[in-house]
């Protein structure tokens, strides 16, 4: 089982093999300091993953997916967040220990992070070259001409043309998707071996989207690192992913691999979540489905299930308990009372 | 949205041949409108950005069109210019037998209420500092001689119709999310009762869970009260299940306008075909088997968009032709038009 093992609880954790995964985290919980109180925006998530491995972590918007993976590499500015519980487990060091020294020597190191507006992330003052090779000099102690070597073999990696050229453009000289290209290059300029990709095609026309996939699908080939994509689109993840994470209330509530979650959703939410696309193929059809309710209020750890008010199937154990994650079969488990022994809710 | 309305209907549409039947109610013929680009000291006027290049469209008379295309090809300039949101450079946007674009300020003011228009962000498009009972009642201050009485029954009948509760009425917009903010400025919208409404992107900024409650309220609204839509998205898979005809623009042109059956069956225009075959499909089977057309390289300058074809440049059938000659905009069966030299 590379990468099935995962779990909402804190009791049990299971004991995971040093080169089993790249990286594996363990009951994280962060909380965010606000005048109105403390918000649990992520509740204990756990997984890990493989060597070469992509994982597409899919959720609405304050579901708590990108806050959960900038905790990894505490990329969240503390205060107000604070990183209460949990640990993240990395080349047989605990991330969240490591002094800001240490940390920063990781980050855009081993593991790389791809953010998810091309606009903002870049530095506008300073050109590409400039914003590639800085990692490089930093993290590989390459001198000025090395450094710029490799970056043109990047920018011809992500498919930029005339590449030693362009080392000079600043960000606004360059369209969407080239930009994002260059985000990528950046990432991938110290040979990660975890990439965290948030959102990276969400800012971007689907023409453009379509290439990104193609050339991070080609990266993989090439390269074999493990990704994390962070997404709310389910149809970008059915394309690219080997696992797929459900996120609701800053909880994982369903984990498989991608063929399982399309062909047999098992929590309610991610069912319902399936039933709301319109589809592509086939006839058109009638009324959308929608999800009643509104998303959980996060202003308290989680005590029932989180989805219990929107939930169809909801019975008494899930205003009880928050329900763990119970294994289906190896791969898939989900966070719902309706696959506890009794199987009902 | 509560179940029973879910149930409340199957879905069904009027077949085709009725609406074919309904009266235009906007006709827009050869809109331009070009954005002048102005440099250096004495603001020297130095070329224009062409965001509609000419497109040519009709609307019938409660019918749903889709306006897609990728960011940056001019849909929401259309959008906004047949509001007169903007003054067209050159083109004709005929709404009910008059040119919009040839009235004055006083008589604009007066077709005003008939045609109205919601945001992308219902963020931004609300007043921060305004309740939504005053967001709402605003289009009746200034249109209509309703007394302050009439107006809260009109905004409490509103918000109802929307599917908000009337009791919200005094709140401001930030105690609200972004799907109830949407329905505000839905509820905004029909406050004069309007024929025509121009959607740019109202769903985009919503979680998916929501854009279906949001379309479904669109689609609710369309049929009790007979409203025709201008629906501009990005979102195919959105527009396939909303529109009864789509068009699709490329840096300012339509390339292809067809019904959304033969549109997403039997796609003419490379372009149509490149786009719908980058959207992703929540299918891991499918994602795995299909053919993708990938473009490659980006959109042009629209302040230089190529002599022939708009999309020659990226285009993977292209020939000589294309990158001299311009296609003509023809219409290839009927409710089918397309401009490409290769299509037969």
């Amino acid at each position: 089982m590379s990468g099935g093992v995962l779990r909402n609880s804190t009791e049990e954790v299971p004991v995971v093999q040093k080169g089993d995964s790249v990286l594996s985290v363990q009951d994280l919980r962060t909380v965010f300091h606000t005048q109105d109180g403390l918000v649990h925006a992520v509740n204990g998530i756990s997984f890990t993953l493989a060597p070469g491995e992509l994982l597409g972590v899919v959720g609405e918007s304050g579901s708590g997916k990108s806050v959960s993976m900038m905790s990894l590499l505490k990329l969240l500015p503390m205060p107000p967040a604070e990183i209460v519980e949990g640990s993240v487990h990395f080349g047989g060091r605990d991330l969240l220990q490591l002094s800001d020294a240490e940390l920063r020597q990781l980050r855009g190191g081993d593991i790389g992070f791809i953010f998810q507006d091309p606009m903002t992330s870049l530095n506008p003052v300073f050109n590409i070259g400039f914003q590639i090779m800085e990692p490089l000099r930093i993290h590989m102690g390459m001198n000025k001409k090395q450094a710029a070597d490799r970056a043109v073999e990047l920018l011809e990696l992500v498919g930029i043309p005339s590449a030693r050229q362009r080392l000079r453009d600043f960000p606004h000289q360059f369209s969407g998707g080239m930009r994002q290209r260059v985000m990528i290059a950046i990432a991938l300029a110290c040979d990660p071996k975890v990439l965290i990709a948030d959102e990276p095609t969400t800012a971007l026309d689907v023409t453009v989207q379509a290439q990104i996939i193609e050339l991070v699908k080609g990266l993989r080939q090439k390269l074999g690192m493990a990704i994390v994509w962070i997404t709310h689109d389910l149809g970008v993840v059915a394309g690219i992913a080997d696992k797929v994470a459900v996120m609701y209330g800053g909880q994982i509530v369903e984990y498989s691999d991608v063929a399982s979650i399309y062909s047999d959703p098992r929590h309610p939410y991610t069912q319902a979540l399936l039933r709301t696309l319109p589809t592509q193929e086939g006839g058109r059809t009638g009324r959308l489905v929608s999800i009643p309710g509104q998303a959980p209020n996060l202003n308290a750890p989680p005590a029932a299930c989180s989805f219990a008010p929107r939930c169809e199937h909801v019975g008494p154990k899930c205003w009880a308990a928050n329900p763990p994650l119970f294994d289906i079969h190896g791969q898939h488990s989900s966070a719902c009372w309706l696959e506890s022994e009794g199987g009902t809710a | 949205m509560s179940a029973e309305v879910i149930n409340k209907e199957d879905g069904s549409r009027a077949p085709a041949g009725e609406k074919s039947k309904a009266a235009t109610i906007l006709k827009v013929s050869d809109l331009k409108i070009h954005f002048p680009i102005h440099k250096g000291l004495f603001r020297k006027r130095v070329g224009e950005v062409k965001a509609v290049n000419g497109v040519s469209f009709e609307i019938k008379q409660g019918e749903t069109l889709g306006l897609v295309g990728e960011s940056g090809c001019g849909k929401s300039t259309t959008g906004r210019a047949v509001l007169r949101l903007y003054d067209p450079t050159a083109g004709e946007v005929i709404f009910e037998d008059r040119d919009i674009a040839a009235l004055s300020a006083e008589e604009m003011r007066a077709t005003r209420p008939r045609m109205q228009m919601i945001f992308q962000d219902p963020q931004a498009c609300l007043n921060p500092r305004m309740t939504v009972g005053s967001i709402i009642a605003e289009p009746l201050v200034e249109h209509t001689s309703l007394s302050g009485q009439q107006r809260r029954e009109k905004v409490m009948e509103l918000l109802e119709a929307v599917g908000l509760n009337a009791d919200y009425v005094n709140r401001y917009p930030h105690e609200f999310s972004g799907g109830q903010r949407q329905r505000i400025g839905i509820a905004r919208a029909l406050a004069l009762d309007p024929d025509f409404i121009v959607c740019d992107e109202p769903i985009a900024a919503l979680d998916v869970s929501i854009q279906a409650q949001v379309v479904n309220l669109l689609e609710d609204l369309q049929r009790e009260r007979g409203l025709t839509y201008l629906f501009i998205s990005h979102d195919l898979s959105m527009v396939r299940h909303i529109a009864d005809r789509v068009a699709v623009m490329y840096l300012g042109k339509i390339v292809e306008l067809s019904t959304v059956e033969k549109l997403f069956d039997d796609p003419k225009h490379p372009y149509t075909q490149a786009l719908l075959s980058a959207v992703p499909v929540a299918n891991p089977e499918i994602e795995a088997s299909r053919e993708r057309v990938i473009l490659t390289g980006d959109v042009p300058n629209p302040s230089n968009p190529p002599e022939g074809c708009v999309f020659c440049t990226r285009c993977p059938v292209a020939v000589k032709k294309c990158f001299t000659v311009p296609p003509v905009w023809r219409e290839l069966n009927p409710d089918q038009f397309v401009a490409c030299h290769l299509v037969e």
